[in-house]
């Protein structure tokens, strides 16, 4: 590569991006995509358009782990590494493609947290672009492809063919919808009447927090400040969800009508749709359905004839980093900054995107809005529970028949779900991902709720034959590389518990070593800074009240007797930190 | 009017805008913290000052003081909480007190002692990290460096030259310098700076003084933290 190629390159992308520094994040992404890499060598010359010392910009390239200086690879693949893509034997095929390349330096294989294809994996990213359903016979002719040094755009498209997969609909997935249908219903009832429909029907933000929708936009109209922003949460990271890819890629319309209606409702001028980097096959697609949108006069200027209604989309990408699905996050990196969560207060709603009234809500909220806009709160509440209204998609995946995408009525429980996905001999069901709980057999007749089991949509299925304490080195590994750093607890806490886990897994712990991932557990969930932290010692804590045979076989056997009591052997954790409360008492002494 | 909200039942005065720690720090009641120094923006990132509010773990530093708030700091519980974040913070990083210029002087030890921290109880990472000294007048071993971003504030904000920055992720978070070469020898650090006398521990060190003060007549060795306050309220530029 020329230096000249080089600067002509660098030069392109910062215009394309205005030389504006909160652009920062994506100039060094379309950069690393048009040179396989971001050259060292560029680094002041973005410095020198930006006004971004060299210094930040080099801390903005560490923070994410896609990106990187090497240019050298024509190709880069990492293995989906969730627990969902290892049951379906990722490692191994992993490991195949690496010794097929040992022979040449043009490819590096590694590893990355899950990419959203659990319904279809083993999964994969080369150079960023998803590879689904991967097996030893397509490891082998991309090892061929890549020593013949072909060009991706050469490989079988069916490779990176990326299926639907919706097994179940319902209220949202099953009525249909009429393009500009929503944006017309907002403008005829105006703003207000919106927001009081919005209100009635009770959605709540489908992202994790459940949030009352209508409640945060009237925060946001009536916060003071110019130029509001919506932001579109498509960041989709936590492991085992794959839900909002669905609704990206076969919904789209819908969700930049809630988009827009929300524009409507809070004023706002501005909206991003933060699409996860792992999505990066949905970004062109999206954009021309952008400019379709456009083009009908129902996006930009004077939005279906509506004098003065000014409102555009803009799509960033993320870069590997599951922490900027936080919202204050998610906000820094929309400005092109690391992805640290924000002190709040003040919140987004009042002070966001550079410091202007933003609202950020999940893909899926944003689609049920806009169909709230379109049928009203009575239809949507002819679905889901009283604090519960309307439906749930749902992202299944791991131990059963028919994995894939299903839509229920809030209120359903995992016998009827387990039934109709074909899971049998069912261990446990982890459900809203890594941060999750992890269900036992007996919470079957629980239901998914916000009053009972809420998620954002990741339902993982672990049969009898799996071992759960790799589910938890699975997840404790993903808080790890996942952790922001930011803070103490969830920084050096993460990393702690990760050893002491390695260690009950080599048959080289003792009860002690329980004790001190509790206080480790219990000090990251107490003291961290935002919610990564705080639910990152969740597969533990959860695993050891609700799974203690989990740990047990693996304890040397000096504590192990027979009449070992977990419960027991937590009593000086106790008495060192003082606490004597339920949450520090295992049910049934553990045993 | 004034308002007021109670730290462990005493009853503290705010203002408008002031966080639990700035009223606690008016009020000359201590709440161990250490990357907090009422000259900069708060971050809340060591959270140290956790303390609990209407029942709520929240950073003092970063936690706006309302109305009739209780608050509680020095309980058992917290307590314990801060000696293993502290833990923490040793385990991370290669602290080896006794052949520490700072030690004495040092307000990650004088806090570990006040909180009661007195042995390792974790097994530490021992990570390999490098000293600079290739400034004329001040070296950085980043061996000791807890992450605190005092340093980045204070030459971003106070010297406006944004010397430090924070980079990686996770646990490989860690401070670098803008300079051509990162060393910062080649960068605009200047001994004035007042990045140069913040650093609560010994990473950010003045050359050719070593040990002019003897060990056992330190700023920490004849009063706790919590009385002498911050080191950097004692350091001279
Ligand atoms: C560590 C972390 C990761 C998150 N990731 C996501 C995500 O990928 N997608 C999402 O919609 N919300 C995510 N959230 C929740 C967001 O902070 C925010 O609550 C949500 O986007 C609000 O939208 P809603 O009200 O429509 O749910 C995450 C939160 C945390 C703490
Ligand atoms: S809890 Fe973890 S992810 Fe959140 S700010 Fe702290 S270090 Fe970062
Ligand atoms: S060098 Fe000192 S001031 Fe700077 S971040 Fe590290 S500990 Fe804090």
């Amino acid at each position: 590569m020329t230096d000249d190629h080089i600067t002509e390159t660098t030069n392109r992308v910062m215009t394309q991006w205005n030389n504006d520094q909160s652009n920062l994040l994506q100039m060094l992404i379309d950069l690393q995509q048009a040179l396989n890499g971001i050259p060292e060598s560029a680094i002041n010359q973005i410095s020198a358009g930006t006004r971004r010392s060299p210094a930040d910009i080099e801390s903005v390239i560490g923070f994410y782990s896609f990106l990187h200086h090497d240019t050298h690879n024509p190709y880069r693949v990492l293995f989906s590494d969730n627990i969902t893509d290892r049951m379906l034997g990722s490692r191994a095929l992993a490991e195949h493609l690496n010794s097929r390349l040992q022979d040449i330096d043009t490819a590096t294989v590694d590893y990355t947290s899950c990419t959203g294809m659990g319904d279809q994996g083993p999964a994969a990213l080369v150079n960023g672009h998803t590879l689904t359903r991967l097996d030893k016979e397509r490891i082998d002719q991309m090892a061929a492809l890549m020593e013949t040094n072909t060009p991706l755009s050469d490989w079988p498209a069916e490779w990176f063919r990326v299926d639907e997969n919706i097994r179940r609909r319902d209220l949202l997935l099953e009525t249909d919808f009429e393009k500009g249908s929503a944006i017309k219903c907002a403008l005829e009832s105006g703003a207000e009447k919106i927001l009081e429909e919005l209100d009635a029907s009770g959605l709540r933000g489908r992202g994790g927090a459940g949030f009352k929708t209508a409640m945060k936009w009237r925060f946001c109209r009536e916060a003071t400040g110019d130029n509001r922003v919506v932001v579109c949460n498509a960041d989709e990271g936590e492991p085992g969800t794959f839900k909002d890819r669905l609704l990206l890629q076969s919904f789209a319309e819908r969700l930049i009508e809630g988009m827009t209606v929300c524009a409507k409702v809070i004023g706002a001028t501005t909206g991003f749709i933060y699409l996860r980097g792992e999505y990066l096959y949905l970004r062109d697609e999206l954009e021309s359905k952008l400019q379709r949108y456009r083009d009908a006069g129902l996006l930009s200027k004077d939005i279906h004839g509506e004098a003065g209604f000014d409102f555009d989309i803009k799509i960033h990408l993320g870069a590997g980093a599951y922490i900027c699905g936080e919202e204050s996050a998610l906000i820094e990196s929309l400005e092109g900054k690391r992805g640290i969560p924000r002190i709040r207060p003040p919140f987004p709603v009042t002070s966001g995107y550079l410091n202007r009234p933003t609202v950020v809500n999940n893909v899926e909220t944003l689609v049920a809005a806009a169909m709230i806009a379109v049928h009203g709160a009575a239809w949507f509440r002819t679905k889901g529970t009283e604090q519960s209204p309307g439906t749930k998609l749902l992202s299944i995946s791991g131990n059963c028949l028919k994995p894939g995408i299903y839509e229920y009525p809030f209120g359903t429980s995992l016998e009827v779900i387990l039934k109709d996905c074909e899971a049998t001999h069912v261990q446990a069901v982890q459900i809203a991902g890594a941060a999750g709980s992890c269900i036992p057999p007996s919470e079957f007749s629980r239901s998914i709720a916000f009053e009972d089991l809420a998620t954002g949509g990741s339902f993982m299925i672990f049969d009898r034959e799996r071992n759960l304490l790799e589910m938890v080195q699975n997840f404790t590994d993903f808080f790890v590389h996942e952790s922001c750093g930011f803070c103490t607890p969830c920084r050096v806490g993460t990393s702690l518990l990760k050893k002491r886990l390695a260690k009950v897994a080599s048959g080289r712990a003792t009860g002690v070593d329980l004790e001190k991932m509790r206080i480790i557990g219990s000090l990251t969930r107490q003291t961290s800074h935002c919610g990564l932290g705080m639910t990152a010692a969740n597969p533990i804590l959860e695993t050891l009240d609700k799974f203690p045979h989990i740990y047990e076989p693996h304890l040397l056997s000096t504590t192990f007797e027979p009449a070992f009591n977990l419960d027991a052997s937590l009593e000086e954790a106790r008495q060192i930190t003082g606490r004597d409360d339920p949450d520090a008492h295992l049910q049934g002494g553990g045993v | 009017m004034i308002r007021h909200f109670t730290i462990d039942g005493i009853k503290v005065p705010f203002q408008e805008r002031q966080t639990i720690m700035d009223a606690a720090m008016a009020a000359g009641i201590y709440i161990p913290h250490l990357c907090h120094n009422p000259e900069f923006r708060p971050q809340g990132s060591c959270r140290l000052c956790t303390v609990k509010v209407d029942g709520r773990n929240l950073a003092a530093c970063t936690t706006p003081a309302t109305d009739h708030a209780e608050v509680k700091s020095n309980t058992k519980k917290l307590m314990a909480m801060r000696r293993t974040l502290l833990q923490l913070l040793f385990v991370e990083g290669n602290h080896v007190c006794p052949a520490c210029e700072k030690s004495g002087a040092c307000q990650l030890q004088a806090v570990a002692y006040y909180c009661g921290m007195l042995a390792p109880e974790f097994t530490h990472f021992y990570p390999q990290r490098e000293v600079d000294a290739s400034h004329p007048e001040f070296a950085i071993d980043f061996n000791r460096c807890i992450l605190c971003e005092l340093c980045v504030r204070a030459s971003r904000d106070a010297d406006q030259k944004s010397v430090f920055a924070i980079s990686g992720r996770g646990i490989h978070v860690h401070l670098t310098v803008n300079s051509p070469s990162g060393k910062l020898g080649d960068s605009d650090f200047d001994k004035h700076d007042r990045a140069a006398h913040v650093c609560p521990v010994g990473a950010i060190l003045p050359k050719h003084t070593g040990y002019d003060v003897p060990i056992g007549k330190r700023l920490y060795d004849r009063k706790p933290v919590s009385m002498v306050g911050d080191v950097s309220d004692h350091e001279e530029d």
